[in-house]
């Protein structure tokens, strides 16, 4: 066993220096499916050796996964067309493990991957008893507020995801705009009262929200609990903003807090940060390894994430099936960190600050760009050359040369050029998606000055 | 052993003038460059005395050893010959002498010099042998280059080493790329056949270097008592310029290749001093010519300019827009801007004028070849066809990039230094106000601004009296450079909404 999740950690650490080039990410993904296919179900036989821990929800006794499946990154290939669409086969594959393995909580979106992902979804776990599994959506009403649209989408969701009741359902992406914009998404035009309608009626089953705020917001939000009584909650929570929440101006600790004070349940997401706390910089990750040299960096984030008791569970957007094994062997089952564990992933949070990367997690919320720009492609790259040591600081800098190279041509590798940093606009149409609050034009003007200098030498 | 030392000279300049259309990185023209400026119409064009004296001066010692060594359509001519040759024993016996056919040769001269002083420029440079390599090169085999390079490039990135990166490959200018085949298939038919035909007929450099060559101090001869009329000689000689019946070689058409002497089995041909006092007579002959080919070039007063007719650009802005409705991920669609029409052409910095520039290239693509940010291409108009010119869709000229000025051997773009380049002012933008992004999206913009090195766009207040108001680019025409960063990163499609004009002569600013 120990031969194999070895074999697992080193595929991690495999994928974390290869980068985020998608192309790339892909093409090895192949590979090493390929070559891994025996060891493949030995790995889930390591994790059958142990019970995916499950959590109860104290409303209704559902019996929810401590790993959730984040259905915002189904692979994806092109079709005939060349367009991104989801690869529904590898898609079915991952549900089917996953549901073998005691994964019985599915979180998606009518506008994830390009708004095919509650297809997707859909399509896999029809293959299944309804019984067997609980299937988050969201109200995205984003972009259009009206009565009408926001009741199509609801019921488009029924459609894309085959069945006729939904288990958790939330409004999407609380926080932004505050109680204010809330209004007017959701109560002027008397969408939540309909939803209460129809929790009433059973085709919802719990009625809760997703949160990308600050704390006052919060607080606001669940005063609100008395009128509408709020079943579950999802909330971004990690060890790097458990205290801090950096650009949201949230702490994770103190929206926990509260839920358990009302006692209410949380759904976690970003526990991995987009896996920027699974491609932490190599100084990190020795630190990791020298604690405990057999397990995946990625899973001190698990269970971190899994470690309060308030915790329904912990959604992971798992585009691989390493991502998937890995997970599931650190939650089958989950052994909830000890105090001096919690201080040891104080100390790494506070050495991550260290480091300027952008705290992008690669969500897309931002995308399509008008102008053309692959943002979180952009970022990434930057993050990934941060992380690796490789940003020169000035042109005297010892390896300047080597840095300069590597930036540049990873650069064109990992971002056509048409849709590279020196396109923004600065029009700022991206910033108010970015759940992160990430002054996206600011970052990428800033990432392109970076480019400019290398490329004329006058770092 | 002279035509093993021929060989390996010829080798040497052959793949480096080669490498010097094929190597993208500019890496190796540091080294190379001097192979391009020692070739003889360049050299004339950029009045490089030096250069041309010394050619001369080789040819009237050596013979037209130019032809078989430095100029690289002659080397490739030879090598399509030497493999005829290989594929049967016969054919590469497969000459016969001819006689010079001078009326051919001098009227191409004249029409070829006249072309040049009357302004039919493009025509005359056609046949020109270093520029048609270079066309080849650049065209038909860069490609090739750079596509075996991009194949590197991607194991390098499988492999996760920046030894290699990929390289866009395009067709810079279709008529050209034809012309280059067509160059190709020509010279190549006849080479093939008649070895070297096209370099003793229609050849301009060839008939030039063969009035010198004549009179040359050193050349084969051939030694009449120890000659046994086996004939031979004649019979491999690619230049078909040995009369074996009388004994007499055509020094105008011979060039030196050194191939009969190894030939002749009786060891009559030797390459050796001819009369003295002659040489020396017409060498004196020879040097006034000289003088008048100068002085002809001086004179060549060539009233060309490319009067384009203006289009404005009309055509609103259409900015590629996200889909309906906002879903999550994706890449908008890239569409690409077109190509503005400019009233006068661009021309890099260096180049002095667009007359200067026009008067002295040979379109021998060399600066199209190393420009890393393509912009040089080709043009297709037909008054300046093949001559390159500048665009701004897939780059922009970068003001610390001197590649082209660097490596020009015809003195039509004049070495710059980065300094220098930064203050030439080579053209200035334009801004059509009518499809700017900020007027057609409504949206905050200033892209042009940020990227100008030259600091030569200001975001003015679109509307002055209130201070939130869009900013809108306005050009300071007097420190702008025509960099066209502007044009290259406007995203107003399909036709930018800043373009740059082209001033015919350029200035410091």
């Amino acid at each position: 066993m120990n031969t194999m999740k070895n074999n697992n950690i080193d595929r991690r650490e495999f994928f974390k220096t290869a980068g985020v080039a998608a192309a790339v990410m892909s093409g090895m993904g192949v590979a090493a499916g390929c070559k891994e296919g025996g060891s493949m179900t030995s790995t889930g036989t390591a994790a059958e050796d142990g019970e995916m821990t499950y959590r109860t929800n104290p409303g209704n006794g559902d019996k929810v996964s401590i790993l959730g499946y984040g259905c915002m990154r189904w692979p994806m290939i092109k079709d005939e067309d060349g367009k991104d669409v989801v690869d529904q086969e590898t898609t079915n594959r991952l549900v089917d493990h996953a549901l073998e393995h005691g994964v019985n909580y599915f979180d998606t979106a009518p506008v994830y991957l390009q708004g095919q992902s509650e297809k997707a979804t859909g399509i896999a776990l029809k293959r299944h008893p309804r019984e067997s599994y609980f299937i988050a959506t969201k109200l995205s009403n984003f972009s259009n507020f009206t009565r009408e649209n926001s009741l199509e989408m609801y019921r488009k969701s029924f459609e894309n995801l085959q069945v006729d009741y939904i288990d958790y359902y939330l409004l999407h992406s609380l926080g932004g705009g505050g109680v204010e914009q809330f209004n007017r998404r959701y109560v002027d035009n008397g969408i939540l009262d309909f939803l209460m309608e129809e929790r009433k009626a059973g085709r919802i089953r719990n009625l809760g929200f997703s949160f990308h705020g600050d704390n006052a917001t919060f607080d606001e939000f669940l005063k609100l609990h008395d009128k509408y009584h709020w079943d579950f909650v999802q909330i971004q929570l990690n060890y790097l903003d458990w205290n801090n929440g950096g650009n949201t101006k949230a702490n994770a600790a103190y929206l926990q807090q509260e839920l358990d004070r009302l006692g209410i349940p949380s759904v976690i997401m970003e526990p991995l940060l987009g896996g920027r706390l699974s491609k932490v910089p190599q100084y990190v990750a020795d630190q990791f390894k020298e604690r405990s040299p057999q397990s995946s960096v990625a899973s001190w984030a698990f269970r971190f994430a899994g470690t309060p008791a308030g915790v329904l569970s912990v959604l992971s957007g798992m585009t691989y099936m390493e991502h998937l094994q890995d997970n599931l062997g650190t939650y089958s089952p989950l052994k909830p960190l000890d105090q001096e564990e919690m201080d040891f992933l104080e100390y790494i949070a506070d050495l991550m600050k260290k480091y300027p990367t952008v705290p992008c997690n690669d969500c897309k919320y931002c995308m399509p760009c008008p102008y053309g720009i692959d943002i979180p492609a952009i970022l990434l790259h930057y993050n990934k050359c941060v992380n690796a040591g490789e940003i020169a600081k000035s042109i005297e800098d010892e390896g300047y040369k080597k840095a300069r190279r590597a930036y540049l041509v990873s650069y064109d590798r990992a971002v056509p050029k048409l849709r590279q940093a020196a396109r923004c606009t600065g029009c700022n149409q991206c910033s108010e998606h970015c759940p992160q609050r990430i002054n996206i034009p600011r970052e990428i003007q800033r990432i392109d000055k970076y480019v400019e200098n290398l490329r004329k030498d006058t770092l | 052993m002279l035509r093993k030392i021929r060989i390996i000279l010829a080798a040497i300049f052959f793949i480096g003038v080669t490498l010097l259309f094929l190597d993208f990185t500019g890496t190796l023209h540091a080294y190379l460059g001097w192979m391009a400026k020692v070739q003889f119409l360049p050299a004339v064009l950029a009045m490089n005395f030096v250069v041309v004296v010394g050619l001369l001066l080789l040819t009237l010692v050596f013979g037209r050893v130019y032809c078989s060594v430095i100029c690289p359509l002659g080397v490739m001519q030879d090598i399509i010959s030497w493999v005829h040759g290989k594929t049967k024993k016969k054919n590469r016996f497969r000459f016969s002498y001819s006689p010079a056919k001078n009326w051919l040769r001098y009227t191409v001269l004249v029409l070829f010099v006249l072309g040049l002083v009357l302004g039919a420029h493009s025509i005359a440079i056609l046949i020109a042998p270093y520029s048609a390599y270079g066309r080849i090169a650049g065209n038909l085999l860069a490609p090739l280059y750079q596509w075996g390079n991009n194949l590197l490039a991607w194991f390098a990135e499988k492999a996760g080493s920046y030894a290699f990166y990929s390289v866009d490959v395009w067709i810079k200018s279709v008529s050209t790329f034809i012309i280059a085949a067509v160059t190709l298939i020509v010279v190549g038919v006849l080479a093939w056949k008649h070895g070297r035909t096209w370099c003793n007929t229609i050849c301009p450099v060839g008939t030039v270097l063969g009035f010198f060559s004549r009179f040359s101090v050193f050349a084969p001869v051939i030694d009449t008592e120890k000659c046994r009329n086996c004939g031979l000689c004649g019979k491999q000689c690619k230049a078909s310029c040995i009369n074996m019946k009388e004994h007499e070689i055509d020094y105008s058409r011979c060039v030196a290749c050194m191939d009969c002497i190894d030939t002749c089995n009786e060891g009559a041909i030797h390459y050796a001093r001819r009369s003295f006092a002659r040489a020396q007579e017409d060498r004196k002959g020879a040097q006034e010519d000289k003088k008048d080919i100068q002085e002809d070039k001086k004179g060549a007063d060539q009233s060309r300019r490319a009067f384009l007719i203006s289009g404005a650009i009309a055509g609103t802005a259409v900015a590629t827009h996200a889909q309906d409705m906002k879903v999550d991920g994706g890449l908008a669609a890239i569409e690409h801007a077109q190509k503005p029409e400019r009233q006068t052409p661009l021309v890099p910095a260096g180049a002095l004028s667009v007359k200067n520039f026009q008067d002295h290239c040979t379109a021998c693509q060399l600066c199209v070849s190393v420009c890393p940010n393509e912009v040089l291409r080709p043009s297709t108009s037909l008054s300046t066809l093949m001559l390159p010119e500048m665009s701004y869709e897939r780059g922009y000229c970068r003001p610390e990039c001197t590649r082209c000025s660097d490596i020009c051997p015809a003195g039509a773009i004049k070495p710059v230094s980065r300094e220098e380049k930064s203050s030439i002012q080579i053209g200035h933008a334009v801004v059509n106000l009518d499809a700017c992004v900020v007027n057609t999206d409504e949206v905050s913009c200033g892209n042009c601004a940020r990227h100008c090195p030259a600091g030569a766009i200001s975001m003015v207040r679109k509307n002055p009296d209130d201070p939130k108001s869009l900013r809108i680019p306005a050009v300071n025409e007097e420190i702008c450079i025509g960099c066209g960063a502007c044009e290259n990163l406007c995203p107003a499609r399909p036709f930018t909404a800043i373009h740059v004009e082209g001033h015919e002569v350029h200035k410091t600013i």
